[in-house]
């Protein structure tokens, strides 16, 4: 699973008799290096490798955009938790719905969906994907992005800041670990 | 700068004097009242005369004032970059009878002129593709006009039994709530604090 079976460097030997956490890493290394392999069950690998690499749909649609570029640029840096921007739906695993949806953009949002391959999730950032928002009333906005697809997580805020959609990326790891089976 | 508005008002009208109806100078900006007879005629003499060159349309917009026969103003917004000058053209229509397009002078009043027709329904003749631009594909109605609801009259949701998007009549948990009570735009007799300090400088 990624883990160096080399021998740790010296500095990295001493930091692991100081914390608990690299007491566990010790421990998981010691094995390895003595067996040669690491025994666990199938659902934490899956989980694992789901979690690692949440590739998402880039769903831009409003001024949620931006606070969605900065969740992904150095300062917090959503691809440290594996989750990197894609432009195609096919090869994303999780939509972020970033801002307005109207309802000429509904029909394209669903097509956008369907084409996404199991499994997928689904992020609504902001009022206006939530539900309608400050446009709630309008004649031209959906009143919540889940009348079209089906939402796991919400982000309030308008617009939530990046800390606050990265929150919801790490809220859905947690979604994903706890109730994720093979087939969703 | 208002001396030299006048005398444009005053050139534009004495050359279109069947077709304009007056002009007038507010805060340092000239409207020139114009029919719809000779539009054609009149953006192309602002757009080439020597003392006007208004090589540039900014915008093409549309006012509803419900309470008139010709219930739509359409208004159009010019900028000379050669005379540093603005002016602004006001033009009464209905939604029966079209006004004359002017994309042949300015090809930017394509779109502007989609907008207007998308939005209060002003229908402009020879104009090239008047289609709706802004709103939904088979939308119903105009909705900047002060009679369109706010809510419309149809929202989407998606079908799981027909696999797809599906417009439906609009059903709300709650009517809108209007609690802005000092909108200007309500009809309000009082002053906004403030805005008792815009009228006092004309600007010159």
């Amino acid at each position: 699973m990624g883990v160096d079976t080399a021998k740790p460097a010296q500095g990295g030997a001493v930091l692991a008799d100081d914390l608990p956490r690299d007491q566990f890493y010790g421990d998981l290394n010691k094995e390895l290096s003595d067996k040669g392999f690491l025994v666990t069950n199938a659902e934490d690998l899956v989980h694992w490798a789901r979690t690692g690499s949440l590739w998402w749909m880039t769903f831009g649609l409003a001024c949620c955009a931006i606070e969605m570029m900065h969740t992904n640029m150095p300062r917090y840096d959503l691809e440290r938790f594996g989750a990197a921007p894609r432009a195609s739906p096919r090869q994303s695993d999780v939509m972020i719905v970033a801002g307005t949806l109207c309802n000429k953009m509904a029909p394209a949002l669903r097509k956008v969906y369907d084409q996404m391959s199991e499994p997928r999730y689904v992020v609504s950032m902001g009022s206006c994907a939530n539900g309608g928002g400050y446009y709630h009333y309008s004649y031209s906005v959906v009143r919540g992005c889940d009348r079209i697809v089906p939402v796991d997580i919400y982000v309030p805020g308008c617009p939530p800041t990046a800390e606050a959609l990265l929150y919801g990326i790490l809220q859905l790891q947690r979604k994903i670990r706890r109730s994720g089976t093979l087939v969703r | 700068m208002s001396k030299a508005l006048r005398q444009l008002g005053e050139l534009i009208q004495s050359a279109f004097s069947d077709t304009v109806d007056g002009f007038h100078i507010a805060k340092g900006e000239l409207t020139v009242e114009a029919g719809p007879d000779r539009l054609v005629e009149l953006m192309t003499f602002l757009r080439d005369n020597s003392e006007c060159r208004f090589r540039i349309l900014v915008d093409v917009c549309g006012v509803d004032y419900p309470e008139r026969p010709k219930r739509f103003d359409v208004v159009y917004h010019l900028l000379s970059m050669h005379l540093n000058q603005r002016i602004r053209v006001k033009l009464k229509a209905d939604d029966e009878t079209p006004i004359p397009s002017v994309t042949g002078v300015f090809p930017s009043a394509n779109w502007f002129e989609r907008e207007v027709w998308d939005m209060f329904g002003v229908l402009f003749s020879g104009h090239p593709d008047l289609r709706r631009i802004l709103t939904d594909y088979g939308f119903q109605g105009h909705p900047l006009r002060k009679d369109f609801p706010l809510t419309g009259f149809v929202e989407v949701r998606y079908s799981e039994e027909l696999k797809r998007v599906v417009y439906e009549p609009v059903q709300l948990g709650q009517e809108f709530r209007e609690f802005d009570f000092l909108s200007p735009w309500e009809g309000a007799e009082y002053i906004l604090p403030g805005d008792e300090k815009a009228d006092t400088a004309e600007p010159s």
